[in-house]
């Protein structure tokens, strides 16, 4: 039962992660990749750890199952600010002049 | 026991490999091998090789992905004229010779003794080298030598670095100054995951005695927490001749050599006696991890630059 919950959540996941793919491949500006990649990134990899946590031995890997997406949410959005920045202004010395 | 998997990645990694090698393009090059490293740790894990595993993700594709990176930049900016292609019996010749060498490689594969490889006596000797991780036993104690080595060719790379300083930027601070809005995404990135990687730093250095873990892996991430702080405009990147930075980049090295030279004296070179092992060995580690801390984030920040121009 639990491994069949696994196996569906793993599999939605994955399914964002090719749409995020085909989205960041086929889209044609900047700001709608990165809208294709953060979704596939954030649901993707939260539905996957979602469907991992049901097959952990103890609180421990489910602490540290957590932490993992959690630093994965936060790096990946920050970066995608940062990459959107640049994409949508030149750069002009700043990081993250841009911000208005 | 070749799955599926393993295969389909194998054969990634290959055409991974192909892609930073052969593309024309140095920001795709230098992108293709952050994801061979990533893929070759992958790989690594499948081996059941997790020390590899971790340090391959975090120096092979993180640190050193960061390096080559800056590098193309300031390449960039230089603008170097077009070298002309060399001449094609050359290209030629050239690759003739590699494909002579991968070829007597493969060959080799199928002649190569099969060994369990020193599996059997590292085990044997692994209580007493005061350590219950296998890989930190070589590393530390069975094959110090070859660590202590390593640590100092660190060292030699960070004084090749700081070689390229102008002598009117010597000895200011590291690197370019790196300004950030206050309250932008970087800086914002800045304060939380610091806090975090030295948690994760520290835990990786201590877990390394019984676990997969270690002074390389563990000082990579204390690099990176320092790195990222500095970028976001948080720190300034130290002097490089600050006091505090000169003794960090040189604990490790220098507690190495003079447990060498303390072995020496006593028995032989290296050798850590049973008994104090353990002790020796963490308290090793513990500075090792500092040093390659201090000396991989120094290696990123760069030599000292003129600091007052416009540029970042």
């Amino acid at each position: 039962m639990l491994d069949a919950l696994t196996l569906t959540l793993i599999g939605l996941g994955l399914g964002f992660f090719a749409a995020g793919s085909v989205g960041l491949i086929r889209f044609p500006d900047s700001p709608s990749r990165l809208h294709a990649l953060t979704k596939a990134d954030n649901l993707g990899l939260g539905l996957i750890a979602l469907g991992l946590a049901f097959q952990v031995p103890d609180l421990g890997s489910l602490l540290k199952l957590l932490l993992v997406w959690a630093l994965a949410i936060f790096s990946a959005g920050a970066a995608a600010q940062l990459v959107g920045r640049v994409a949508v202004e030149p750069d002009d010395g700043l990081p993250d002049s841009t911000e208005r | 026991m070749a799955t599926p998997f393993d295969l389909a990645l194998s054969l990634l990694v290959l055409v991974i490999a192909a892609f930073a090698v052969l593309g024309r393009h140095g920001f795709m090059a230098v992108v293709f091998f952050i994801t061979f490293g990533l893929l070759l740790a992958l790989a690594w894990l499948r081996l059941d090789a997790v020390d590899v595993a971790l340090a391959e993700a975090a120096i092979g594709a993180g640190l050193t992905g960061v390096l080559l990176l800056v590098a193309r930049s300031r390449l960039k900016a230089l603008e170097p004229p077009l070298a002309p292609a060399p001449h094609p019996v050359l290209r030629a010749g050239a690759g003739v010779g590699a494909a002579a060498v991968t070829t007597g490689l493969v060959l080799a594969i199928p002649a190569l003794p099969l060994s369990t490889g020193l599996q059997a006596e590292v085990m044997e000797q692994l209580p007493l080298t005061g350590t219950d991780n296998p890989v930190t036993a070589v590393l530390l104690n069975l094959r110090g030598w070859d660590t202590l080595l390593e640590t100092l060719v660190l060292l030699a790379a960070l004084l090749g670095v700081w070689t390229l300083a102008r002598e009117i930027d010597w000895p200011g601070r590291a690197g370019r100054a790196h300004r950030t809005r206050p309250d932008g995404v970087l800086a914002q990135f800045g304060r939380v995951l610091p806090p975090l990687a030295l948690v994760i730093g520290v835990y990786l250095v201590w877990v390394g005695g019984h676990r997969p873990g270690g002074a390389f892996q563990g000082g990579t991430v204390l690099a990176a927490a320092w790195i990222v702080t500095v970028m976001a405009g948080l720190l300034p990147a130290p002097r490089v001749d600050d006091r505090t930075l000169r003794t960090a980049l040189l604990a490790g090295p220098v507690a190495f050599v003079v447990l060498a030279v303390a072995g020496l004296l006593a028995d032989s070179v290296l050798v850590f006696p049973p008994d104090r092992a353990k002790l020796l060995l963490l308290g090793l580690e513990a500075l090792l991890a500092v040093s390659i801390a201090a000396t991989l984030a120094m290696l990123v920040f760069g030599a000292p630059e003129d600091r007052s121009g416009r540029d970042p």
